[in-house]
């Protein structure tokens, strides 16, 4: 305990900087010289706005270079009661950054007694990925994508980030990471904005399939291991998460479809 | 001239602390009772600035005395817990710790400083069922010198705390039903307010450390919610 520490703002990020540098990683000089193909990166992550609010989801493989890094990476984290972050690019330096805004935002709430209006924590974010140029110059990108129901307009909302911090609030859908481009191609014909939650999980899911099957280090549901994509929903009274076996039935009716058209018997 | 004089470090110690107290004195009381569903905290507080905050998880502060002073010291709670939680992991950040820290920098704060901190604070952890070794309550106190105590049940910081100890160690009774223990913390500060206009739901500031929520553990009860339980 300090009486004496130098900070004496809100800001749990700004806090570490002046009083705790010996906890904040140096991601740039760590990146520097560093083989990245050696270095895992989360791959696909989509969010789009329906009916109640907006769906967060992303895929659960983190790929270095060509070989699996791991399997059961998550990849969408609440970073409080009604927001969302999900991240891709390199996995460390991301989950690290994840981490940090919930912190934040956890941090700000209760040293103002009031939490951030959901834009602030939607900026937040754009100064924390702007602080992480350095490093994402040196290939430590991380380009997350943030959601949350704003309780002030009852309205869910959604903004992409690109490597400069720059924020786009988004109207209707968007993807981010390796295989954020074709999953991005999946909402554009599939998504409309009144859908219920069940057409939003096939939407969802249909999106991340079509990455996976596209991009070879995005990972599509595996039955064998019995490992799901997450499927977040954020709405007036919260975040609430899609069980495993309402998204292994979503995909199984999406191969026995797919199947069909292919000419062949499902079965 | 100016004439040099003596004055034993007793009579520094004593003045301090005889200044502290008024200081404290001057404001009203806060307590905490522990119930049924968890940690109930209470302040007679008409305004908006809170003499209760949310440390972390399952961590509580609540603080008597001077405005600037003891939220002050809640905001180095906060850092500290933050901090820790970051360093390690959110059940590393534990109350006993805290109340540690808090009761070396106020202690050194009352030795160091000319003016002594005209406060008392009170630091509640939660028991977690779901933690092995972690299911039980924690209350310490912190006084203006530094001095920690930790208590069962009950606690009460502020002027009229001796007279409120005295009066909650007869009327206390463990796990007692969360709206028994509003009443019972309400009656406790009609007591100190002694004539005062009454202490009802308009003027009660009440926090709660809720056993069985996940996370963070700490809620502020509306006024709705206080004026249900006070039974008004």
């Amino acid at each position: 305990m300090r009486f004496d520490a130098k900070y004496r703002g809100a800001s749990f990020a700004e806090l570490l900087d002046v009083d705790y540098p010996y906890l904040r990683p140096d991601w740039a000089e760590l990146a520097a010289g560093l083989d990245l193909t050696q270095v895992p990166h989360g791959t696909t992550v989509l969010g789009f706005k329906y009916n109640d609010g907006v769906v967060i989801a992303g895929d659960r493989l983190a790929t270095a270079g060509h070989r699996v890094a791991a399997r059961h990476m998550e990849k969408v984290y609440a970073t409080d009661d009604h927001s969302l972050i999900a991240i891709a690019g390199a996995a460390g330096p991301a989950i690290e950054m994840a981490r940090l805004m919930r912190i934040e935002l956890e941090h700000y709430e209760k040293i103002e007694g009031e939490p951030l209006e959901l834009e602030g924590k939607a900026n937040k974010l754009s100064q924390m990925i702007r602080q992480n140029m350095p490093a994402a110059m040196q290939g430590f990108m991380v380009v997350p994508l943030f959601a949350g129901y704003d309780l002030r307009r009852h309205v869910g909302r959604l903004w992409g980030y690109d490597m400069t911090g720059g924020r786009y609030e988004e109207l209707d859908y968007e993807a981010t990471g390796s295989g954020g481009l074709y999953a991005k191609e999946s909402l554009k014909k599939a998504h409309k904005k009144d859908a219920t939650r069940e057409e939003s999980l096939a939407m969802a899911v249909t999106a991340l399939v079509d990455a996976s099957d596209e991009d070879r280090a995005t990972g599509g549901p595996d039955l064998v291991r019995g490992i799901f994509p997450i499927v977040n929903f954020c709405t007036r009274t919260g975040i609430d998460r899609a069980t495993e076996s309402e998204i292994e039935q979503v995909y199984r009716t999406l191969v026995a479809d797919r199947t069909i058209r292919n000419g062949r018997d499902a079965r | 001239m100016s004439m040099p004089f003596y004055v034993s470090p007793e009579q520094v110690m004593a003045d301090k602390a005889e200044f502290a107290r008024k200081g404290i004195a001057r404001g009203k009381s806060s307590l905490v009772i522990a119930c049924d569903v968890g940690i109930v905290m209470m302040a007679e507080n008409p305004s908006s600035l809170q003499k209760i905050g949310e440390i972390y998880d399952r961590i509580a502060f609540a603080g008597v005395g001077k405005f600037s002073e003891f939220d002050q010291l809640r905001k180095i709670g906060v850092r500290f817990a933050d901090t820790k939680g970051y360093a390690y992991s959110r059940d590393d950040v534990r109350g006993r710790s805290l109340a540690n820290a808090y009761s070396q920098a106020v202690g050194d704060a009352f030795t160091q400083q000319m003016k002594p901190l005209e406060i008392a604070i009170v630091v509640a952890e939660v028991g977690d069922d779901s933690l092995i070794g972690h299911e039980n309550n924690a209350i310490y106190r912190v006084q203006f010198d530094g001095s920690i105590s930790d208590h069962e049940g009950y606690c009460v910081i502020g002027g009229d705390a001796d007279d409120l100890m005295d009066f909650l160690r007869t009327e206390y009774r463990p796990d007692m039903p969360l709206g028994d223990a509003v009443r019972l913390g309400r009656s406790a500060l009609q007591r100190a307010a002694d004539g005062e206009p009454s202490v009802g739901a308009e003027n009660l500031e009440v926090c709660l450390l809720e056993r069985d929520r996940s996370g963070r553990k700490f809620v502020r009860l509306a006024s709705d919610r206080i004026r249900e339980l006070l039974g008004e």
